[in-house]
């Protein structure tokens, strides 16, 4: 709660300040506390566009003042360099973290849903694309799902629909280019050393992503959702599998279908995986058949990097 | 300035929280409606010898239920059947008729009064119970006797299917025979006898509805150019169009808005300038508009600002973040005129509401409340500290009650009578001269 509105121009910082009372240089400090106060707003904003009444549709009006709102503060948040900065810092921190052995708070793309209920009114099918803070989520409010995975995780298969996040568009090619990146070289090499190219990339999408405005729907989401974070982002859970099932041996799915006595569907989509992945590593189902091992071998690998040691 | 209210009756009128009021053309008649679809009607009791005090009291009148909660099996969402707006029409003959919407349909309804009954029917008897036709030996001609009072209510046309968005405004036109209906983004007319079309004549619907900021919020039929009407939008803006000019009204005869104060701005800038209601004067030359912090008043000639600007609770310009997290924010405030157009009346928080005096300038806040007042008890203005030290009986800014709001006020056409709505509670006060 704060006693007064937050301002929009901050040019009269100073006068803010005795009321606070805070020591030190006034204009670094005042602009510091704008800049929390804009923060917190967005955040509140975010929240506030999210949680929908089940019931009852939620009003138009509301939404659509909220999400002007929104989009004034992710404005003047680009004007002000202030969005760029903040990645930045993040990506220094991660990268410090990441080189100490320490799992670090990730410089790394958020992708959430809204979850909300499908609507009749729905202008199309759920777009790949976030548009510039949209009103998609105003009347329909779609299911999409929210998947959690570990930071270190190169298999993001979450749909990465952001609703709110700003003009993503080209944020999310970058990432989809840099997942891919990874995503074979994680494959490809698991000898190397993963922090390594980790830092190194996280460096280069930090200037890939000075554009992307997603820093503070990143935290919002972080604080409705709990920590849902992906390494990178993707376009869609289908491209994400294929990815994933380019450089793994045709056989796992025998070995799948075996292992579980799945009714072998013809598309799998990304939780059957994770399932028939973590069946596949009970003892209890682990088959004698010595052209499994080297199957399981490549299955644990992925799993681990799925799930995390 | 009128002389300060007295308080003449409060009526709790039911559980629910009463979601609009208004008087009829005469102000004989004062309809509520409320979160749980009902309307409740109050007549003003007539002059009489034997009561002479009694004048000016409402009592209930009629109470019906108007609109049921509804569930929409497409969207699986319910549909409340809260009350938004009542509009009566103009009385032709013994009955009165009002309409009446909840967010998807409108109703109308006819209240009739039934004083006389007929008795001494032929095939029946008194009970109702069918006589046996041969018992019947001679005929006899019914007889209109006197009964209690008793008013039914009966809808007579039902307005539906025509919004995708929630209704918010209806308005009646001085044809008598059109009215219009206004949802979010569209806004269609309707012939009061015609249930099954309506002319869509404004739709701000975009091709993409991810490119939606605006939308409307209020609506309203010039009270005597029946070819002229207005809507305002969450942007803080009114657009007068002239439905002569063509079958869709996209395009207005007349834009109003305010320039934006550049020293004031914040993010909250836009919010707080979104309109809650649009009421043109009795005069038709005339209309106010209510933001959340303020009241306007434009003269229709004059677009580019308005003629009067009243600030309602400018103390609460400091904590628009706070009301922002608690939704107090969004509240939808009205506001309404007196019959000589020379007061103006909207709510406030705390149960408060203020009247603003245009010639004199002078404005006094009131609260509505039941612990504070009597009955003929005379009000007495309340006043808010913005700040230092507090006198006396005023009320610093952070006890304000942000739970008792005053959104809904009417102010009889001809006399001065306003009825205010605090929750669940009808307070009907009157000139202390009477």
């Amino acid at each position: 709660m704060f006693s007064k509105g937050t301002k929009r121009k901050f040019s009269d910082g100073g006068e803010e300040l005795p009321e606070e009372g805070l020591p030190g240089s006034n204009e670094e400090l005042s602009s510091v506390s704008y800049s929390l106060q804009r923060q917190s707003l967005l955040d509140m904003s975010l929240i506030k566009l999210q949680l929908c009444h089940m019931l009852v549709e939620p009003n138009l009006c509301r939404s659509v003042l909220i999400a002007n709102t929104v989009r004034q503060i992710q404005e003047e948040m680009t004007h002000d360099g202030s969005w760029q900065a903040a990645t930045m810092m993040e990506a220094f921190a991660a990268a410090s973290a990441a080189g100490s052995g320490a799992a670090g708070p990730p410089e790394r793309l958020v992708a959430t849903e809204v979850l909300c209920r499908p609507g009749r009114e729905m202008n199309g099918s759920p777009t790949a694309e976030p548009k510039l803070f949209s009103v998609m989520g105003y009347e329909e409010c779609r299911e999409e799902e929210v998947v959690a995975v570990e930071e270190d995780s190169i298999c993001s298969e979450a749909a990465s629909n952001v609703c709110l996040s700003g003009s993503m568009g080209h944020c999310w090619e970058r990432g989809m280019l840099r997942g891919e990146r990874e995503l074979d070289s994680r494959l490809g090499a698991p000898d190397e050393d993963v922090d390594v190219e980790e830092e190194d990339e996280e460096e280069e999408d930090d200037n890939e992503l000075e554009g992307c405005r997603e820093e503070g729907e990143a935290k919002a989401m972080r604080q409705v959702f709990g920590t849902f974070e992906i390494k990178n982002s993707h376009p869609g859970p289908e491209s994400a599998l294929e990815e994933l099932f380019s450089d793994v041996d045709a056989s796992y799915y025998d070995l799948d279908t075996m292992l579980t006595g799945m009714q072998a569907a013809p598309k799998i989509g990304p939780y059957d995986l994770l399932d028939s992945l973590s069946q596949s590593h009970t003892p209890s189902s682990l088959s004698s058949a010595s052209n499994c091992r080297s199957d399981l071998n490549e299955l644990d690998h992925i799993m681990e990097i799925i799930v995390g040691s | 300035m009128f002389v300060i209210p007295m308080k003449v009756s409060c009526q709790t009128v039911g559980a629910d929280i009463i979601s609009t009021v208004e008087f009829n053309y005469t102000g004989d008649l004062l309809a509520t409606g409320d979160k749980g679809g009902r309307v409740v009607i109050f007549q003003r009791e007539q002059e009489s010898k034997n009561r002479p005090l009694s004048r000016g009291e409402y009592n209930v009148y009629s109470t019906f239920q108007s609109h049921e909660p509804e569930f929409d099996y497409l969207k699986s969402l319910e549909i409340e059947e809260k009350i938004n707006k009542i509009r009566w029409l103009p009385q032709q003959n013994a009955a009165h008729f009002l309409l009446s919407t909840n967010d998807k349909t409108i109703k109308l309804w006819k209240i009739s009064e039934r004083d006389k009954r007929a008795e001494g029917y032929n095939l029946k008897d008194e009970d109702g119970r069918l006589r046996d036709p041969f018992r019947i030996t001679s005929l006899r001609v019914p007889v209109l006797m006197p009964m209690d009072l008793m008013v039914e209510a009966s809808p007579r046309r039902i307005f539906a299917n025509a919004h995708t968005y929630h209704i918010n405004s209806i308005s009646v036109n001085s044809d008598h025979e059109t009215y219009l209906s206004a949802d979010d983004l569209r806004i269609n007319l309707w012939h009061l006898e015609i249930t099954d079309r309506s002319f869509n004549i404004v739709d701000i619907k975009p091709a993409n509805m991810e490119e939606l900021t605006e939308v409307i919020t209020a609506a309203e039929c010039h009270p005597h150019q029946c070819n002229v009407f207005v809507y305002s939008s969450s942007k803080g803006t009114i657009r007068l169009c002239d439905m002569r000019a063509g079958a869709l009204c996209d395009r207005h005869s007349k834009f109003f808005e305010e320039p934006e104060d550049p020293s004031s701005r914040s993010f909250f800038s836009e919010i707080i300038s979104s309109i809650s209601d649009v009421k043109f004067s009795h005069s038709g030359r005339y209309m106010m508009t209510r933001d959340y912090l303020s009241v306007k008043v434009w003269d229709l000639n004059m677009e580019n600002r308005p003629v009067e600007t009243y600030q309602v609770h400018e103390y609460l310009r400091s904590k628009l973040c706070s009301l922002y997290e608690n939704d107090c924010i969004f509240d939808k405030f009205e506001c309404c005129w007196n019959g000589s157009d020379s007061a103006i009346m909207t709510g406030s928080y705390n149960n408060f509401f203020r009247m603003f005096d245009r010639n004199t300038r002078r404005d006094i806040t009131l609260e509505a409340s039941r612990e504070n007042s009597k009955p003929r008890a005379i009000l007495k203005p309340r006043k808010v500290c913005t700040g230092g030290k507090r006198k006396k009986d005023e009320i610093s800014v952070d006890s304000l009650d942000f739970n008792k709001k005053i959104l809904h006020t009417a102010w009889h056409p001809k006399e001065n009578v306003i009825a205010v709505a605090a929750t669940n509670n009808l307070y009907i006060f009157q000139d202390k001269i009477n």
